[in-house]
C-alpha cells in the first residue's frame, strides 16, 4: 500500500486522539469534535483514492444516502431522545462491521477462491460475532428506550443456559469456518446466532439499567471496528476502535459503581422485576404530605437556597425548559439555585446535563454528586423532579433493600424536600421510597411540566 | 496475515486502548453524553473497510452489495454521530 495513504491514516489516528483529548474540557469539546471529524474525512479521502474509478459512483451514491439519513436524524432528534439515537447509531456501526467482514470473506473464499489464513478467518468471525450482537442488542435497547419494546426486564426460565449454549455454538462455528473455508454456511449461521444473542442479552435488562447497556454497546461497536481492522490489516480502524472500546468500558464502569452493582449482575438482568415483591413487603404504609402549587411557590419565594435533583421523569415530562424559568424566578430573588446530578440519573451517562444545557442552564450550575452531597444539610429546599431511587435513604439505612449500598444524593438532609411526581408509583428498583414519608418531605403531585408551570406562574405574580 | 503482522496490530491495539483509558478517564461527567455520541461517530471508521469492500468486482457479487450497504450504515453512524455531537456541544454554555 502506498506510503502516502498510510501516512494519511496515521494523521487521522492522531486527530482522533487529539479530538478525544479535547473532550476533557467543556470549553474545548466542540473543537475536539471538529478535529475528530476532520480525521474521519482524511481517512475517508485516503480510502477513496485507492478505489477504481468505476466504483466511485456507487460509493458516492451510498455515502450521500448515508449522510443524508444521518444529518436528517441528527438535526431532527429531540434532546430527550438522545439515548435512543445513540443506541441506533451504535447498532448501525455494528451492522456495518458485519457486512464488511462477510463481504471480505465472500470475496476471498467464494469469488477469488483463495486460501485465507487462520488469523484473518478468526478476525472475520469475531467481527461478525461482536458486530452482530452490537446490532440487534442496540436495536432492542432502542426499542426499550423509545417504548416500542416492553421496557421492563423480560426474563424466562433457562435464559442464561441458552445464552451459554449459543456462545459455545458460536465458538464451534468459528472453528468449523477455519477448517472448511469454502463452506459459507458457517458464517451465515454465526451471523444469525449473533443476532439472536444480541436480542437475548439485552431483553432481561430493565429501563434504569440502560445507562450501563448503552455504554457497553458503545464499547462493543468500538471492538467491532477493531476486529474489522484485524480483518483488513488496517491500523486506523484498530486505533479508532480501541479508543471507542476504552471509552465505552470506562463509562460502563462508572455507571456500575454509581449503582453499586457489578457488571455481571447488570448483565444477568432481571433487576426490579425480581425484587418487586421483596421490596414492597414492609413499606406500603408510608404516609405522605401533599403540597399545593400556591404553597410550593411560597416556599420557593421564602427560601435562600434551592437544589434541584432531576431524574428520568424530567425528561419524560419535558420539564427542563420550565425548570430553567423556575431558576430565573429564583435568581431574581437572589436565591442560590443549583442542580445536583447523580451519575445514573436518566437513561444514559450525562443525560441530565444535555437536557439542561438545551434549556440554557449554564453548566457550572450542574454539580456532581460528590461535590454537592455535603451541601444538602444547609439547603432550604431540595426540589426532586422525576427522580426516585437516587434519593432513597433506604440505600443508606436498610440492608434488606435491593438498592442498599448505592451512593445517593443526600436530599433528605435538607430543611424541606419537595418531590414533583406523577403518582405514588415506585421507582425502577420496585422499592418504596422512605423519603416520601419523612416529616420534611412534601409531595407535589401531577405532571412535572404542568405543576412547575403553575408554580412559576405564581412566582411571577407575587 | 502472518504472525509478525498480527503482533504489530496487537501492539497498536494495546497501546491504543491504554491511551483511550488514560484520555477518557479525565472527561468530566457533564460531557459523558457528547463523549458517547462523539466516540460513536469514531466507531464509524468501519467506513474505510466498507469503501474498500465496495471497490470489488461487478454487481453480480454479494461482496459488492454488502459493501454498499456497509457504506450507507457506516456513513449514517459517522455523519449523524458528529452532527448530533456538535449540536449538543453548541448548547453547553458557561454563565
Amino acid at each position: 500500500m502506498n506510503i502516502y495513504i498510510q501516512l494519511a491514516y496515521l494523521i487521522a489516528s492522531v486527530l482522533f486522539i487529539i479530538g478525544i483529548k479535547k473532550m476533557n474540557k467543556t470549553s474545548e469539546a466542540r473543537n475536539g469534535n471538529l478535529i475528530s471529524s476532520v480525521g474521519m474525512l482524511i481517512a475517508i479521502l485516503a480510502t477513496v483514492v485507492q478505489v477504481e474509478a468505476i466504483s466511485l459512483i456507487d460509493i458516492f451514491i451510498c455515502m450521500i444516502i448515508g449522510s443524508a439519513i444521518g444529518l436528517y436524524t441528527a438535526y431532527k432528534v429531540e434532546m430527550t431522545q438522545m439515548p435512543e439515537m445513540v443506541a441506533v447509531f451504535n447498532g448501525f456501526g455494528g451492522l456495518a462491521s458485519v457486512f464488511v467482514s462477510i463481504s471480505d470473506y465472500w470475496l476471498k473464499s467464494q469469488e477469488h477462491v483463495i486460501n485465507i489464513d487462520i488469523i484473518t478467518v478468526i478476525s472475520i468471525m469475531l467481527s461478525v460475532f461482536i458486530g452482530g450482537i452490537t446490532f440487534t442488542g442496540s436495536m432492542i435497547a432502542w426499542g426499550k428506550l423509545s417504548g416500542k419494546v416492553n421496557g421492563n426486564a423480560i426474563i424466562f426460565k433457562g435464559q442464561h443456559p441458552l445464552n451459554l449454549v449459543l456462545f459455545i455454538v458460536s465458538v464451534v462455528l468459528s472453528v468449523l469456518a477455519v477448517i472448511y473455508q469454502a463452506d459459507y454456511i458457517y458464517i451465515i449461521i454465526l451471523t444469525v446466532v449473533s443476532f439472536i444473542l444480541g436480542v437475548l442479552v439485552v431483553i432481561p435488562i430493565g429501563g434504569a439499567d440502560m445507562p450501563v447497556v448503552i455504554s457497553l454497546l458503545n464499547s462493543y461497536s468500538g471492538m467491532a471496528a477493531c476486529t474489522t481492522g484485524f480483518v483488513l490489516n488496517n491500523n486506523v480502524l484498530i486505533v479508532a476502535g480501541a479508543l471507542v472500546g476504552a471509552s465505552g468500558i470506562i463509562l460502563t464502569n462508572i455507571m456500575c459503581k454509581a449503582m453499586n452493582r457489578s457488571l455481571v449482575s447488570v448483565l444477568l438482568g432481571g433487576f426490579g422485576a425480581t425484587n418487586t415483591s421483596g421490596g414492597a413487603a414492609g413499606g406500603s404504609d408510608i404516609v405522605v404530605k401533599e403540597v399545593g402549587v400556591e404553597e410550593a411557590a411560597m416556599l420557593f419565594d421564602s427560601a435562600s437556597s434551592v437544589i434541584v435533583v432531576p431524574g428520568y421523569g424530567m425528561a419524560v415530562a419535558q420539564a427542563q425548559h420550565i425548570i430553567k424559568e423556575l431558576m430565573e424566578q429564583c435568581e431574581k430573588r437572589n436565591i442560590d439555585f443549583r442542580f445536583a446530578i447523580h451519575p445514573v440519573a436518566g437513561r444514559m451517562p450525562g443525560h441530565m446535563n444535555v437536557l439542561l444545557a438545551e434549556s440554557n442552564v449554564p453548566y457550572d450550575k450542574l454539580i456532581e454528586m460528590d461535590d454537592i452531597n455535603d451541601d444538602f444539610a444547609n439547603t432550604d429546599i431540595v426540589f426532586v423532579v422525576g427522580a426516585n431511587d437516587v434519593v432513597n435513604p433506604a440505600a443508606r439505612t436498610n440492608p434488606q433493600s435491593p438498592i442498599y449500598g448505592m451512593p445517593i444524593l443526600n436530599a433528605d438532609k435538607a430543611r424541606t424536600v419537595i418531590v414533583s411526581k406523577r403518582s405514588m408509583g415506585k421507582g425502577y428498583a420496585g422499592v418504596e421510597n422512605e423519603l416520601f414519608g419523612y416529616p420534611n418531605c412534601l409531595m407535589l403531585f401531577g405532571d412535572a411540566k404542568q405543576t412547575i408551570t403553575k408554580v412559576v406562574g405564581e412566582l411571577k405574580e407575587s | 496475515m502472518n504472525v509478525e503482522g498480527l503482533i504489530i496490530l496487537l501492539y497498536v491495539l494495546v497501546l491504543g486502548s491504554y491511551l483511550g483509558f488514560e484520555l477518557i478517564n479525565k472527561v468530566p461527567p457533564t460531557l459523558h453524553t457528547p463523549l458517547m455520541s462523539g466516540s460513536n461517530a469514531i466507531s464509524g471508521i468501519t467506513i474505510v473497510g466498507a469503501i474498500l469492500a465496495t471497490n470489488e468486482l461487478g454487481y453480480t457479487t454479494l461482496s459488492k452489495w454488502l459493501g454498499m450497504l456497509a457504506v450507507i450504515f457506516a456513513m449514517i453512524n459517522v455523519v449523524g454521530g458528529y452532527a448530533v455531537t456538535d449540536r449538543m456541544l453548541k448548547m453547553f454554555k458557561k454563565k
